[in-house]
Parts: C-alpha cells; sequence; structure tokens
C-alpha cells in the first residue's frame, strides 16, 4: 500500500480553469433545446439515434418478412427490399450505434466520470449534435426524394452505386447518402475533439489515466480511433459524389451498362473505394465495440461487487485492439480480387487481433469469480453480451482466416456473424447501460417487471434469430438475396428456418416496444433512485445532486484519491469506497 | 496506402510517446491519495484549445494522407496522363509562405504587447492567403482554359479535388483569422489575443506543410522519388 | 438463478443444434476438401472455446450469486494467470491460422497444367470464353462492345480469333482437369459462386480475377452472383456442366469460335441462336 502525498501544490486541471468560464444558459431555448450542457447534448443524440434507429427496427421486420414469406409479400420488390437492406445497415451502424455510444454515452458520461463541469468546447459540442440532426433529416428525406433512396448496400461499393441499375443510384438516393455521410462525420469530428480533449485536459486533480474507469478508456480510444478513420469515408464519399455528379473516374472503369450502353467513365479503380471504405469500415467495428467494452466492464464489476479482474491488462488490450484495428481492414476484402499474398498478411493480423479481444473476455468472466453476484437486469444484460460477443466473435475466427471465408464470403454465415457481435452484442450493452445510469439521468428507476420481460424476450430470442441463420450460410445462401427461390442446393427445410427466423425477429422487435414504454413511464412512475442506488464507485454517482444540475458537481470539484474499482475492500466498512473518498484504506488491503 | 499507413504509424508513434509518460504499468489499486507526485499524469497545464487544435489537425493530416494515397493508387493505371501544372501556382506558394511568416510574426509581436505590428502581420496574413486563394482559383481557369476539365482525365480530376480540399480548409482559417483581425482592429490589447493568433499560426503553418506536400505530389516529384527509393532498395 | 440455467441450456442447445440439425455444407464437387477440413476445425476449436467460456460464467454466476452477508473476494489480477491465458488462447489461434495459410497458398498457386476459362458478368448474366487450339485467350477491352462482340474481345487480337464463345448459355467443363477461372465484368461487380466448388472470387470491371479449382463430379451445379450487382442480383443464374472427357469434347464441337461470330454474312445458321440469346 503507497500512500502519496496528499493534498501537496499539484497542478490545477483545466476543469478548475473551466469552471469560471462555465457557459451558463438563461431561457427555456438555451436550456433545452440550443444547449451547450453534454448532459442535455447527450439526451438529444440519444433521443435523435432512437428515432431513426425505430426507422431501421422496421425495415429489419419487412426485409424479415420478405425473407420468410417471399409469396405472401411479393409486394416487396427487389428494388424496395434492396433500399430498405440498405438503410437498415446504414442507420444501425453509423446513426444509431456510432452516434448513441461516442455521441449520447460519451456526452453524458465522460464529464461526469472524470469530474469535468462540461466538454471542453461546449459551444461546439452544440453545433456537432446539430449537424448530426441535419444528416439524420438528410438521410430520411431520401425516402422521399424521386426514385427513392439508394439500394447500394451499406458499403455503397461502386460502380453499382451510382449507375441505373441500383435503386437510387441514377436518382436522388445516393446523392443524398453521401451528403448525409459528409454531414455526419463534418458533426461527428467537432464532437470527437470535445470526447479527447475532455479526457485529456478536462481531469480533475488525481485523476490519471490509470485511475479512468474502463468506460472512459473505451469511449476515450474509440473516438481517436474515430477522428482517424471517418476521414477515410469521407474521402471515399467525397469522391464518388465527384463521379457521380460531375463525372470524373475515380472509382469508375470503362463499362457498358447492360450490355449496351457504354458510359463516359474510363479507368477508375473500384478497387480503390473498397480499401478507401474498409480502411473506414474496420476501425467502425471497434468504434462501437470499444465503449461496448468499456461499459461492460463497469458494469460487472459494480454488480458483482468486485473490482474488474486485470485492470491494466483492459487498459493495454483496448490500446492494442485499437492500434491493430487499423491494420486488418483487407480482411473483408479476401475474394474481392485484390492481390491474393496480402490474403497472408491480413489474416495474421486479424487473426492476432482476436488475443488481445479473448483476454477481455477471460478477465469480464474472471471478475464473476469469487464476486457477489447481484442479477440486477445491468448485470443480466453484461451476461447476456458476454455470450453473444464471445459467440459472433469466435466465428469471426472462420471469416478472417482467409482461406476458411472462400466458402462462407458474402453468405448469410456472415451476415449471422456481424449481427450477433456489433448488432446484437452492442445493443445489449446499450440496454444494460441505460437500466445502469437511468436512475441517475432521471432520478428514478426503470420498472423491474417490464425490464425482466424485455431482458428474456431480447436476449434469448436475438440467440434464436442468429445462432441457426450462421447454418443458413454454412448451407451456402448467399446474402442479400431478397428471396432464395427454387435453388437445387438449397433443401426446403430452410425455407422453414428462415419462417421460423422472422417469426423470432418479430417478437424481439415488439419486446422493444415495452422497452420504450417502460423509459416513458418510469419517468414519472418509477420508483426514486437517490444519488448512488446501485452504491458504485464512479464519480457520476457522487454527484451533488440527481439528475446531476448544471455544472455536475456542486461548488468544488471532486479530488479523486483511488481508482475506479474499490470494491469489497478487506477491512472497509462498505462494500464499495468512491474514488473521491479520502479516508485511507483500513489496513489489510491485499498485495 | 502506404501514405496513410505511414502517417498513421507517426500518430502512433506521438500517441506512444505520451501514453509512455502515463505510468500505464502502474498497479493503481496499490496507490491512494490526490498523486501529486507524478504531475505529468495530470491534465497538462496547456489551453484545450491548442490541444483540441493539434487533435483536429492530425484529423486533417489524415484526410491529406488518405487523398494522397488514393492518388498514388490511381497513379498505376495505364490511363493517367498528368497535364502541365499551371505557372501561377510558385507564386501561390510564395504567397502561402509569406502568410505563414507574417503570423508567425503576429504571435511574437502579441507576445511582446505591440498591438500596431500585431495589426500589420494579422493583416498581411489574412491578404496574402486570400492572395493564395485567388490565385489557385486562377490557376483552375487557365487549367479548364487549357482544356483540362475535372473529367478529362483521373489526374485533372485529383488536381481540383486536392486543390479544392485545400482551399476549403483555408477558407475555414481565414473565417477565424477575419474574427483576430477584427478584434485587433477594436482593441489595443495585444495580450488577450495571444491564444489566438498563436492557433492562427499553427493552423497555418501545418496547412503550409500540407500544401507543400501536395504541391510536389502535383509537380511529380514525390512519384519520381518513390521511383528513386524503388530504385535504391533493388 | 434462472439465467445459470439458461446458460447452460445455450450451451447444450447450440451444441446439439450443430450436431443434428440438418443444414450443412452442400456435398463438394472439387479438389477443395481442404478448406472443408479447415472449417471443421475451426468449429472445433472455437465450439470447445465457446462450451468453457459460457459454461464457466454459469457456474460462477450459480455459485458467487449475492446471499445475505456474502462479500467478493478482493483481487486485482494475477499475472500467472493472465499470462497463461494470453499463451493459451495464442497457441489456439496459431493451430487456427496455421492451416488456414497453408492452404491458402495452395489456393493461390494455379498449377501449371490448369487450362484457362474466362467467365464474362454482365447485368444479369453469365457468358464464357474457352481458348482455340493454342490455349490462348485473346485480348479484350469493354470498348469493343458491340452488337456483334457482346464480351468485348479484340479483333485485331489473333489468339483470340479461335475462342469460342458462349454467350449466356450453360458452361461444360471437363472432370478431373484443373481450370483456371479468370474473372470479368463489363459493368459493375460480381461474384462468380458455385457453392459445391467451395471456391468464389469477385469479378471487378476494368480488372482481370482468378482462381482456380478441379472439378471432382460430373453433373449440373447452379452458379449464383455472390456480390450485390443491382435489382436483378438474386436471379443472375448459370449453370456449369462437369462432364467426362467425351461429353465434353461432343459439346465443345458444337460451340461457335469468336471468327465465325464476328463473321455472320458467312457462317449463316450457326450464329442465329447465340446471337439471339446475345440480344
Amino acid at each position: 500500500m503507497v500512500d502519496l502525498t496528499p493534498h501537496g501544490a499539484g497542478p490545477i486541471s483545466a476543469a478548475e480553469v473551466a469552471e469560471v468560464e462555465l457557459y451558463h444558459p438563461h431561457g427555456w431555448w438555451t436550456k433545452y433545446v440550443f444547449s451547450q450542457d453534454a448532459k442535455v447534448i447527450a439526451i438529444q443524440y440519444a433521443g435523435t439515434a432512437t428515432a431513426i434507429g425505430l426507422v431501421a427496427l422496421v425495415l429489419s421486420w419487412l426485409m424479415r418478412l420478405k425473407l420468410g414469406f417471399p409469396d405472401t409479400f411479393a409486394s416487396i420488390t427487389p428494388d424496395t427490399y434492396y433500399q430498405f437492406m440498405t438503410m437498415h445497415g446504414m442507420i444501425m451502424v453509423i446513426y444509431l450505434l456510432t452516434a448513441l455510444f461516442l455521441g449520447g454515452f460519451g456526452n453524458y458520461l465522460i464529464p461526469l466520470m472524470v469530474g469535468a463541469r462540461d466538454m471542453v468546447f461546449p459551444y461546439v459540442n452544440m453545433l456537432s449534435f446539430w449537424i448530426y440532426l441535419l444528416a439524420v433529416l438528410v438521410l430520411a428525406g431520401s425516402f422521399f426524394a424521386p426514385g427513392g433512396p439508394t439500394g447500394a448496400g451499406w458499403t455503397l461499393y461502386p460502380p453499382q452505386a451510382i449507375t441505373s441499375g441500383t435503386p437510387g443510384g441514377q436518382d436522388w438516393g445516393i446523392i443524398l447518402m453521401l451528403v448525409s455521410l459528409i454531414l455526419f462525420i463534418v458533426g461527428f469530428t467537432m464532437g470527437g475533439l470535445n470526447y479527447v480533449v475532455t479526457v485529456l485536459q478536462g481531469r480533475t486533480r488525481g485523476m490519471t489515466l490509470m485511475r479512468l474507469p474502463l468506460t472512459v478508456w473505451g469511449i476515450f480510444t474509440a473516438t481517436v480511433m474515430a477522428l482517424l478513420a471517418f476521414p477515410a469515408l469521407f474521402v471515399a464519399c467525397v469522391m464518388m459524389l465527384f463521379d457521380r455528379v460531375i463525372g470524373s473516374s475515380f472509382f469508375m472503369p470503362a463499362i457498358v451498362e447492360m450490355g449496351t450502353n457504354p458510359l463516359p467513365h474510363d479507368g477508375g479503380s473500384p478497387i480503390m473505394f473498397q480499401h478507401l471504405f474498409w480502411f473506414f469500415g474496420h476501425p467502425e467495428v471497434y468504434i462501437v465495440a470499444l465503449p461496448a467494452f468499456g461499459i461492460v466492464s463497469d458494469l460487472i464489476s459494480t454488480h458483482a461487487r468486485k473490482n474488474i479482474f486485470g485492470y491494466r491488462m483492459m487498459v493495454w488490450a483496448i490500446i492494442g485492439i485499437g492500434a491493430l484495428s487499423f491494420v486488418v481492414w483487407a480482411h473483408h476484402m479476401y475474394v474481392s480480387g485484390m492481390h491474393p499474398y496480402f490474403g497472408f498478411f491480413f489474416a495474421t493480423t486479424t487473426l492476432i487481433i482476436a488475443i488481445p479481444t479473448a483476454i477481455k473476455v477471460y478477465n469480464w468472466v474472471l471478475t464473476l469469480w469469487r464476486g457477489d453476484i447481484h442479477l440486477t437486469i445491468p448485470m443480466l444484460f453484461a451476461l447476456a453480451f458476454i455470450v453473444t460477443f464471445v459467440n459472433g466473435g469466435l466465428t469471426g475466427l472462420f471469416l478472417g482466416n482467409v482461406v476458411v471465408d472462400v466458402p462462407l464470403a458474402q453468405t448469410m454465415f456472415v451476415v449471422a456473424h456481424f449481427h450477433m457481435v456489433m448488432g446484437v452484442a452492442p445493443i445489449l450493452v446499450v440496454f444494460g447501460a441505460i437500466y445502469h445510469w437511468y436512475p441517475k439521468v432521471t432520478g428514478r428507476m426503470l420498472n423491474e417487471a417490464m425490464g425482466r420481460f424485455h431482458f428474456w424476450v431480447t436476449f434469448l430470442g436475438a440467440y434464436l434469430i442468429f445462432f441457426p441463420m450462421h447454418y443458413v450460410g454454412l448451407v451456402g445462401v448467399p446474402r442479400r438475396y431478397p428471396e432464395i427461390g427454387d435453388t437445387a442446393f438449397v433443401p426446403p427445410s430452410v425455407h422453414t428456418l428462415n419462417e421460423f427466423i422472422t417469426i423470432a425477429a418479430l417478437v424481439v422487435g415488439f419486446a422493444q416496444m415495452v422497452f420504450l414504454f417502460n423509459l416513458l413511464w418510469s419517468i414519472r412512475h418509477g420508483r426514486p433512485a437517490g444519488d448512488n442506488p446501485w452504491r458504485a464507485t464512479t464519480l457520476e454517482w457522487q454527484t451533488a445532486g440527481t439528475p446531476p444540475p448544471h455544472g455536475n458537481f456542486g461548488k468544488e470539484l471532486p479530488v479523486v484519491y483511488r481508482w475506479a474499482y474499490d470494491y469489497s475492500v478487506p477491512g472497509a466498512s462498505e462494500d464499495f469506497i468512491p474514488q473521491n473518498d479520502p479516508r485511507p484504506r483500513t489496513q489489510g488491503g491485499s498485495a | 496506402m502506404s501514405a496513410i499507413v505511414i502517417f498513421l504509424a507517426l500518430i502512433a508513434a506521438v500517441v506512444g510517446w505520451w501514453l509512455s509518460h502515463q505510468r500505464l504499468m502502474s498497479k493503481p489499486w496499490l496507490e491512494a491519495g490526490p498523486v501529486t507526485a507524478f504531475p505529468e499524469t495530470e491534465a497538462s497545464l496547456m489551453h484545450p484549445a491548442k490541444i483540441g487544435l493539434g487533435v483536429f489537425l492530425a484529423v486533417v493530416g489524415t484526410l491529406f494522407a488518405l487523398l494522397i494515397s488514393a492518388y498514388f493508387m490511381r497513379m498505376v493505371y495505364a490511363d493517367w496522363q498528368p497535364a502541365p501544372v499551371p505557372k501561377i501556382l510558385w507564386l501561390n506558394t510564395a504567397m502561402l509562405v509569406l502568410a505563414s511568416i507574417a503570423l508567425q510574426g503576429a504571435v511574437s509581436a502579441a507576445h511582446k504587447g505591440q498591438p500596431d505590428n500585431l495589426r500589420l502581420a494579422l493583416l498581411i496574413g489574412a491578404l496574402a492567403s486570400v492572395a493564395f486563394l485567388g490565385g489557385q482559383l486562377l490557376a483552375w481557369r487557365d487549367f479548364a482554359a487549357e482544356g483540362y476539365f475535372a473529367t478529362e482525365n483521373p489526374a485533372t480530376s485529383f488536381f481540383y479535388l486536392l486543390t479544392a480540399m485545400h482551399g476549403l480548409h483555408i477558407i475555414g482559417g481565414l473565417v477565424a483569422l477575419g474574427r483576430v483581425n477584427f478584434r485587433a482592429w477594436q482593441s489595443a490589447r495585444s495580450e488577450t489575443l495571444v491564444l489566438p493568433t498563436e492557433l492562427c499560426a499553427m493552423y497555418w503553418h501545418v496547412l503550409l506543410v500540407v500544401w507543400v506536400v501536395l504541391f510536389c505530389v502535383l509537380m511529380g516529384w514525390a512519384a519520381d522519388l518513390i521511383d528513386i527509393c524503388r530504385g535504391l532498395l533493388t | 438463478m434462472a439465467i445459470a440455467l439458461v446458460l447452460v441450456l445455450i450451451v447444450v442447445g447450440s451444441v446439439l443444434f450443430h450436431v443434428l440439425s440438418p443444414w450443412w455444407s452442400t456435398p463438394i464437387a472439387s479438389n477443395w476438401g481442404y478448406i472443408d477440413s479447415t472449417l471443421v476445425i475451426t468449429f472445433w476449436i472455437t465450439g470447445t472455446v465457446f462450451s468453457a467460456v459460457v459454461l464457466f460464467m454459469a457456474y460462477c454466476v450459480y455459485r458467487f450469486r449475492h446471499k445475505e452477508g456474502q462479500r467478493a473476494s478482493y483481487e486485482p489480477e494475477s499475472r500467472k494467470l493472465e499470462s497463461w491465458l494470453t499463451v493459451v488462447t495464442a497457441v489456439g489461434v496459431a493451430a487456427l491460422l496455421a492451416p488456414g495459410l497453408f492452404v491458402w497458398s495452395q489456393f493461390v498457386t494455379v498449377p501449371s497444367n490448369a487450362t484457362e476459362v474466362e467467365i464474362i458478368a454482365q447485368q444479369w448474366q453469365w457468358s464464357f470464353r474457352l481458348p482455340g487450339a493454342n490455349g490462348k485467350l485473346g485480348t479484350s477491352n469493354t470498348r469493343f462492345i458491340g452488337p456483334d462482340n457482346p464480351l468485348g474481345l479484340n479483333p485485331q487480337d489473333p489468339d483470340g480469333q479461335d475462342n469460342i464463345v458462349v454467350v449466356a448459355a450453360d458452361l461444360h467443363l471437363p472432370v478431373g482437369k484443373p481450370v483456371k477461372m479468370v474473372l470479368r465484368s463489363i459493368d459493375v461487380i460480381h461474384n462468380f459462386y458455385v457453392p459445391e466448388f467451395r471456391a468464389k472470387m469477385d469479378m471487378v470491371p476494368g480488372m482481370i480475377t482468378y482462381f482456380w479449382f478441379t472439378p471432382t463430379k460430373t453433373g449440373t451445379f447452379e452458379i449464383l452472383c455472390s456480390q450485390l450487382c443491382g435489382v436483378g442480383h438474386a436471379f443472375m443464374r448459370g449453370v456449369v456442366k462437369v462432364d467426362t472427357e467425351q461429353d465434353y469434347l461432343a459439346w465443345l464441337q458444337q460451340q461457335s469460335t469468336f471468327a465465325q461470330l464476328s463473321a455472320p454474312t458467312k457462317t449463316g445458321a450457326l450464329v442465329e441462336p447465340a446471337k439471339a440469346k446475345a440480344d
């Protein structure tokens, strides 16, 4: 036990300097609409992301209905199916998950968890949200544009994304999609600068990096990655916009549409787009996963009343995954026609990244070992996350291992894999996190009975959707087929399985309505929560009031004396010691 | 993708260097107290705006590194016909250098508390940048007059794309620089302008470096350099 | 408590589903049995890890669930355990990667005796070209595409004249002979996918890609497109027939060459069916 000099003349953190400059809202508009308070911006981000996410959810039902019952839903033509598919994918990955984890949880939790009064650039933070909203509106607007939204698939591969054989390719759909993405990236960059600099400069006294909760580590690393990865999508979008609007040939080779209609382009390289896209696209997976990793670590630790096992390893793993994820992008391109020797390199880097990821999984389950596990709803979601993440992560070893990928690439196996690992798993964390932090945001607990119903249906239902789907892909059914039709190698039983998956998807979808109802109902009728209902150590639970007031902490910022995981410390009277508790631990500490 | 991988390796080196001072090997559960023994692990005293701009410039650098990567990837195809770059780009480069020097002068004037010199330097910086943008427009006009439109050949498409991207960043910077100019003429107190002037100078220096790299790429020197390196290696 | 039971059921159910369900890869009809073996190895290793982690978790939840007066133990880390787990994981990953890379090196090394067959994709149909007597495919370019030349062969290239052109009809291959599939697209990206062959590759306009395999079973197999190529993607089907040597040669006799196709006045009737299909 090393007790370091208390109350020395350390440097004054920027958070205390910023206290003087903190912007104070004067009226209703600046308080709730054009607010510069990160907590309000967080709610705005989360609300917008949820709203557009619901659209994507409904689109997934329509797709599933077509896949399960192609004849009954003959009115869903291939055109509309591809439009639904594209919008579902793009919304879920970018406008829901990225925005919710970074814009929603990042804005709410970073200042509170590092002990800052607000983000360092509140005005830019506000702009970030409004540009994001504009991006969402442009995207939603494409539903009403002539020709409808683009049906190019969320990967937007040229040439098909901008040719006439694809819905929206020669209409407004693709243009609005590209413009919306460009806006999103601009807006995100503004927010991202805030998240990064707040973690760097806004930390309160005593909050060293190694005392940060893993939630902050996850969101911080993901933001750094996003700042460096999104420019690749930006460049790809701008260049495709040039090709589509003024007819340049960045990605467009000489092609003859429908065998008769030569296009004026010449010499462009479609593969170049894929490199740019996946240079963004692969880090994007971890941009969604790392915040989930961080949050789930804190949920498990708090609700098992035990410190997270191997905190240092967890931090190193986050950094290692973040760095490695920039050199694995071409594992999405094993059968793209790129030079086959790249396969050796990218398969190796991809499988190496499995090692730090596996370490994180081990440390989560080892945290449960000899814990005092409270099976609260956040804990249940955390356990469900581990199951689905391990499942989805392991199927990633099939697809990352270049030659095993060859028969599985572009089949339903891929769809099942990425939905399990970056759809279901992170969303389960989102739910767990909402059940965990809702009491801090509203001052009331979410209804327990509705919560448990929501958990069981969502977890078991999602597993029943996506686990069997792997086997549909193993049979050989390709993805992005609105219907497989009569195909010799597909046995009729696959159609039955498809019907089952569709029904499971509808049930899981409707369970989310219960969750939304619970969110609204509990604002008024939930059990009052108090300041620290989970008896957690981190700073957001030690605020002056609940919900935290403007400026987060009372007159003085908290000073941090310990790491974020002092649960069940031997000899201590309580089973948790808040980070800002100055009392020395009683003798008998470990090590 | 070599340009972007090299650029990100540089960023990773900077991040790694910073992380190496953050005691990532320490065991936080053994250390209680406000940890004043290790001031480097606390939030630094640098102004957040400077760090914010630094991070933003890293993002800008990534953007241009990616564009250059795309340029190199596209360059190896057979139909690539680089057009002769307009001569006026030399003059434009000189203008941007002048702007950068003027803003560096403004920083030292602000530090020394010389409001007149500060105003003059800021004004020269802004005017030189406007001249740069005007010159770029002239370059576009000349280029188009010679028949090199954006759709003519991928090489010309890239010329317009790269210069436009860089120009947009200069325009964005000019909004900030315009505000600093305005404030400098409004008040005689130069000390309040130290930070904004420093930020502008930092932004201009980086955009100058970006421009010089782009200029080398557009002139074909970068490709020559790669060929020479390849020749040396084999 | 229920959760511990459910976790066990998930493991048992998943394993039973894997073993008992009728859904598995279609019977293989090419030399890529190694790919299937690697896949099975991967299933074994990942299945074991999944079961172990989830069962361990279920045990923890059952054994350490909250009871009155219980307190968690305090153990920040264990370097020994973590190092062990890292090493074991690394070994497991290597066990997956090594066979994978070994088979990949075979996959990318085309044997020298492989015959070239060109596949040409367009929205939304398949065409084929086989070399003539000298075993060479003539050059091609999208710019040459016209009513008489739907595949864009270079009319000046002598190597191309005796190439056999099959537009929008079935492809035949002789059994037991390695083929190098040379892939080309004239509009958007497609992907040549026959599930029974296991191998697949994108066809990118402006590029020529390839893969190789040896058909090992005679029969009729369906070609699917497996890269989104527009609204007709799901309906872009073709047929490849793997014949005995004799049947193959018989089929070959009936096909017309590029020279015959591009000079319709001289060959008359032979060209008509092919042309009709091209239109």
